[in-house]
Order: C-alpha cells, then structure tokens, then sequence
C-alpha cells in the first residue's frame, strides 16, 4: 500500500530534522520526502496539517505479562496500548513467569507478538538462570533466538562475583547489560523513599544510597569486566551525578529514567495513593530536578515507561502491601512531551530520548525516518490536549498516578512498516 | 492532593486518622469532652446514654489487648454496642482481601469502626471505601499515627502542666518504628509546645524527623535537661540484637531513663510510657514506680479521651 502523509511537520531526531514535509510511503519503507517519487501513486493519503510525524516510539521496559501472568494483560491487549501510544518498538523485561530464560520462551514470545502484525517485540533475556542470580543464563542461545540484551529487571544479584562474571560473560559475546542499581540489602522492606513523606506517612523507606552504593558497584565492575553497562531507571540526584563522570570518564554506560520520575516526586503520595507505589521509589523534589537537568543535557540518555500493568485489587491496598507499579506505554508520548514544553527543550531533543537514542542503545533498526528506512511512525497533534481517565486507556492495567491530568498530545495515527495499525479520528 | 480525608465539608471531624492536618479547636474539643467524662468513672452506674443503639466494630488486624480494651470499656460506657474481631486470625488468613472484610462488616451497618492495622495508611482506606455514615477511628495503623494515644498524652501533660506554651518535651527511644512518637509530635506542635525533642540513636530515628518540627538530639542528658515532660517509647525486643541495636544493656545505659538522668530535667517534670514497659531497658524501675511517673494516669484518661473521639464522631 502506498500513502501520502501530506503536509505534515516531520521531525526525525537522529537526522536533527524538523521541517514542512511531505512523506510517501511504499512498501512498508519511507520511499522519499518532499516530491513524490516517479510514478508515485498513493492508495490513502492522509491530511496531516497541523500534525508531527516522527518516528515510532521506541520504549525500552514494556511488561508485556506474558507468559504467567496473563491475568493483569495479555499480549494482545498491551501490544494493542503499545500502538495506541504511538510505540512501535519495545524491550519487554524478563520478569515473567516463567522468566525469559530459555530460547523456546523468547521465540514463543516473538513469534506471537509478529502474529499480532502491532508493535515489533525486543525480550530482555534473563541475565541468570530463573533470575536467580546464582547461575548464569544461556546467553548466547537466547541472543540467537531474539534477545537484544540481558537484565534482572527488578531483582538484583546480590553475590557480586556472579554479577562480575556474568558482565564478564555477556561481554565475551558483545552483548549489552541492563541493569537497575539497588541495593537488596538497603532496600530490604522499604516502600518509599527515605525522605520526608516516608517520616510523615511512617512507611519503610529505601534510602538513596540503595542506589548509588549498588551503582557504583556496577560501574566498577561493568568497567573490569569491559561490559556494555546500561543503567535502568534512576531516581536519586547522585546517581545522575555518577553516571555523568563515568561518562566524563569515558566509560561505555548508558542510562534510562522511567516517566513517572521526570514528573513525580514523594509528595505525590498524598495520603497514601498507592499509584504513586513505584520501583524504583519516587525520591525527593530535588532528585526530580536532578533527573531533569540530566535528561536535558544528555546524561540521561532515554525515557521508557517502565510499563506495568496490574489489576485494581493489588492496588487497592495499604500502600507498603499494595504491588509497585504503573501502566504508562500509552502516556509516554504525552508525559515527554510534558516534560519539554516545561524544561523548554526543542521538539526534536526531547524525542530523540524516545526513539533515536533507545534504538541505538537496543541495537535495533528503528527510531529514525530516512529514504529507504522502515516506516514505522507515529502521527500526532502537538496542539490536543488529551486528560487521562482508565476509560481512556486500551491497556488492561488502568493503575496510572496521572488520572486526572490533561496532557498534550493526541496520538492520531500509528504505523508499522507502512501499514496503519492505530488510528484515531479525533 | 485531595482534601484532608478525615475532615467532613463542614470542616467538622468524620474520621480520626492521624494528628497531623488537624486544627487546634478540634483537638481542644476533644480535650474538654473528654474532661467531662473523667468523673463517668467515678460514678455507680459508669454508664452515659450517648451512643445508644449504636455498633462499634474493633477490627484489630494486629493483636492488641491493652487499646482494644480502653475502646471497649469507652464504647460501653457511651452505651454503644461493642462487636471485637480479631481478623489476625480469622478472615485475612483465609485470603479475603481488606476490602472484602469491610465490605461484610458495612452490610451489618456498623456506625463506627475501630481499626488496627500493621500497615501505615490502611484506615485512610478503609474510610475512603465505608459509606458517608460510617466512621473510622484509627487504633494504629504501621508507624504512621496512633492519634487517640497522642491524643490521651496530650490529655495528660495538660492535666499536669495545664499550659502548652511553656513546654520543653522530650521523646526518647525508638522514634523510627513509633507511631506514638509521629502523633504525639503532632499534637505538641498543633497545641502550641514550643520545645519538642526527639532523643535516640541514629538508627533509631527517621530520615529528616526535623522537619516534624522537634530538635534531635543523640545524647540522653544533653536531651532531657530542663524538659518539662519525658515521654519514654518502648523499645521492642525484636529491634534489640541487629542492625539497629547491639544489646539491651548499651541501649539503657545510654538511652534509659534512671533516676540520675531524670534529676537532669525539671524537678516537677512528668515521665510518661505507652506502654508495655520494658523495665531495665528503657526505662528503670525506680522511675517507673516513682513519683514523677504518670503512666497509670494516662490509662485513665485514656478512656476518657476515646469516648470522647467516639461521641463526638458520633455527633453527641
């Protein structure tokens, strides 16, 4: 099918477009801007005035709950949200049940998401055996059957010598470590940061240094072991400061902030509003700021939305029992977009941290519109204003701290190879 | 944030969560009723006819005796009847969620329940889910707020020391656990106590506690010198050999209040305990048996106070 997306403002981070352009489609890839290539006849055109064309959102934590936990969301539901926020390539965790921790899981997993024809699926595979932290996954099996890199989502190693061995080991390979720094020791038990809110609202905390201790480890052993280190979700102001003298430094790390954190800090927790239950913990103001001066000057390479999708019965509970967590793949799009207007970062910046920059780090051919690309793309109005309700969520995880909020950004059209997999009139 | 979950629109008291947020006036008022039902007590007949016909549910999901008890007696004395359960051991072990168990309980239209729970916050929902009619007392809920406690502590300092105003205060112990500690600094800072302390350890206190409003001191003498009122907290065993704490022996010999210590402070000052104490840990014999200990008084007016937190969410 060829389309026309006619006159739309295009913006393609990696190239540093943003510019009036025309966009044809042929063949599931970008056949050219500007002029319509020779012969060029479109099968649909699609008015885009007023519109932004940018690549399709690459989200690096998306739990997809398959296989084992098929009763929070199933892979059609999540992958149906996934387009619906304008994402079109995502890393799901390993964090199911089973965890992605043998080939068969990976390419079963794979093999249904194609079937879907939605978002292109990308497994973390498990970085030990059963997230266990005590043997070491088949890596190299599991790269082969679709893998783009290894992680323990939330559950972190705690003997250091198989964390170092297994950099060591992936590293062998190439290929790329992600993980999120805490300490289990320092967070043991704790539900919200060690902070003011946590003293007020007497809830266990996690203090910062749950983070940074376990940071500074990883740093030092991904650096030994010469590891791809990419860093997951960092909360606390130190942290930024260390990955950005690592960086200084010139060691190969990258890391990731998850949405909720560009926006929220403690004092969200309100009167104990479970939504606001995340891992990592919402931490302080000053930590927020932090966060956000790190994205802006690049420090923090990503935004994901560190997708988690639950039902209402875990959250409603008391805070410190109630599951962390929050869906968010549909507001990724909107909440960065909230993030630029406020820090007045251009356009084509703040998208990079959800399309360019991921790809690269993932290592996948995505996030960027050149001639001859894929076209998988994102068509949104920068002028709606949309205001979140669950009823406006197509997950099937409606726990989201920011119900309520109005939001800018309405996703109008999603594409994946050329083919138009969401669509909203508006 | 939405609007304080306690306070109705008229502003006036629907539920009892915590201290915290709570304007003056209330906590007076709930001063001078309870006042007025000391004498209750004293009488032959210990009973008022305030909460007839009314249902109070004490749904303790942690065990307690010593504040299940006061309720009882307090909800029996305004006439109400009294159901106790002890879900740690019923419902919940059967998996049924908190919710589903209030649910029950509204069904047999309690007016008013009493809760305990070992997680901070779970009253908040609790009275976020029962009815406009239903009221929620909270009995202590994790480490955040045991406002009746705080409430019966302010109770007794105004019963000895009449002002607020003039008040050096001392908390001593394990601040970091204690949900006694978080509402009776509460309550001082509202009534007005100029000079709240908090006395412990390091480990033993939370993050940024002075943004409560109290000075921390890390040094017993340094803290109690020239108080007006030691409120000791209890330390529990189960913090006394870890992490936090290497024994019993170095906690008391640098944190228990003994006689020596207790010179330090005010000649008329007051020593209060939550209790159950723990004699020769946190505090010793002598001073809890003295004549500057008031424990035993703040078990009376502990009453006092709860019936007046029930009458008046009652609307009597």
């Amino acid at each position: 099918m060829n389309i026309h997306i006619k006159g739309c403002r295009l913006i393609d981070p990696k190239s540093g477009t943003d510019a009036r352009e025309d966009l044809f489609l042929a063949a599931g890839v970008v056949a050219a801007w500007g002029r319509a290539p020779k012969r060029f006849r479109a099968d649909r055109t699609i008015d885009a005035k007023g519109l932004v064309v940018c690549p399709g959102l690459v989200d690096m934590s998306v739990r997809l709950r398959e296989p084992g936990y098929e009763y929070r969301a199933t892979l059609e539901s999540e992958m149906q949200a996934a387009v619906a926020g304008g994402v079109t390539s995502l890393a799901c965790p390993p964090d199911t049940d089973p965890p992605l921790d043998e080939p068969a899981l990976v390419e079963m997993l794979k093999s249904r998401a194609k079937s879907l024809n939605l978002a292109r699926v990308y497994p973390l595979g498990a970085l030990s055996a059963k997230l266990k932290g005590k043997r070491l996954a088949e890596m190299a099996e599991l790269a082969e059957a679709g893998c783009v890199a290894f992680s323990q989502a939330d559950v972190p190693i705690v003997d250091t010598e198989v964390l170092w061995r297994a950099m060591q080991y992936a590293s062998t390979y190439g290929f790329p470590v992600w993980l999120r720094p805490q300490d289990s020791f320092l967070a043991q038990g704790g539900v919200a940061h060690d902070g003011d809110v946590a003293t007020r609202l007497g809830l266990p905390a996690i203090p910062s240094v749950a983070e940074t201790a376990s940071l500074a480890t990883m740093l030092q052993l991904a650096r030994s072991a010469g590891a791809r280190l990419h860093v997951c979700r960092l909360s606390t102001a130190e942290a930024v400061a260390m990955v950005r003298r690592a960086k200084q430094e010139g060691q190969e790390v990258t890391c990731d902030v998850a949405v909720h954190h560009v926006h929220l800090c403690e004092v969200d927790i309100g009167y104990f509003d479970s939504h606001c239950h995340l891992v990592p913990p919402l931490r302080s103001q000053r930590d927020r700021d932090a966060l956000r001066a790190g994205l802006a000057d690049g420090t923090i390479d990503a935004i994901c939305s560190d997708h988690a999708p639950l039902d209402e019965d875990v959250k409603h509970m008391p805070f410190g029992e109630s599951e962390p967590g929050a869906t968010a793949v549909e507001l990724l799009l909107s909440l960065t977009l909230k993030w630029a207007t406020e820090a007045g970062v251009p356009l084509v910046s703040a998208l990079g941290a959800v399309t360019s920059t991921p790809a690269s780090i993932m290592r996948v051919d995505a996030g960027t519109i050149g001639v001859g690309a894929t076209a998988d793309l994102c068509v949104f109005d920068p002028e709606a204003h949309v205001r979140i309700t669950p009823a406006s969520l197509c997950s099937q995880g409606k726990n989201t701290p920011f119900v309520g909020y109005e939001v800018p950004g309405q996703i109008r059209y999603t594409l994946v190879a050329g083919q138009v997999v969401y669509e909203n009139a508006a | 944030m939405s609007r304080n979950p306690q306070l109705n629109e008229k502003g006036a008291l629907q539920h009892l969560l915590t201290i915290e947020g709570l304007p003056r006036e209330i906590l007076i008022h709930i001063l001078d009723t309870a006042a007025s039902f000391i004498n209750v007590a004293e009488r032959d007949v210990k009973k008022v006819p305030l909460m007839r016909g009314k249902s109070v549910f004490n749904l303790f999901f942690e065990p307690s005796t010593r504040t299940r008890t006061t309720f009882e007696i307090a909800a029996k004395r305004l006439s109400a009847d009294v159901i106790n359960l002890n879900i740690a051991t019923s419902s919940q072990t059967k998996g049924e969620t908190l919710l589903d168990t209030i649910d029950n309980l509204s069904a047999m239209h309690a007016d008013m329940f009493v809760v305990r729970h070992a997680s901070s916050g779970a009253p908040y929902l609790i009275a976020q889910h029962v009815g406009s009619h239903a009221h929620v007392v909270n009995a202590g809920d994790g480490r955040h707020a045991h406002p009746t406690q705080g409430l019966l502590d302010s109770y007794t300092i105004r019963h000895y020391k009449r002002d607020f105003t003039r008040l050096a205060v001392a908390i001593v112990g394990d601040v970091l656990h204690s949900r006694v500690a978080r509402s009776l600094i509460h309550a001082l800072t509202t009534l007005g106590a100029p000079d709240v302390r908090v006395v412990g350890p390091k480990t033993l206190l939370p993050a940024g506690v002075e943004q409560l409003g109290v000075r921390v001191f890390h040094n017993m003498d340094a803290g109690i010198r020239d108080c007006d009122v030691i409120a000791m907290l209890r330390v529990q065993n189960e913090r006394m050999r870890g992490a936090l704490l290497p024994s019993e022996q170095e906690f008391f010999k640098s944190f228990g209040l003994t006689p020596e210590r207790l010179a330090l402070a005010r000649p008329d000052a007051i020593v209060m305990h939550p209790g159950p104490i723990n004699r020769g840990v946190e505090i010793d014999s002598a001073v809890a048996d003295g004549s500057q200990a008031v424990i035993l008084s703040q078990v009376t007016f502990g009453i006092a106070v709860r019936m007046a937190v029930l009458s008046i969410l009652a609307g009597k």
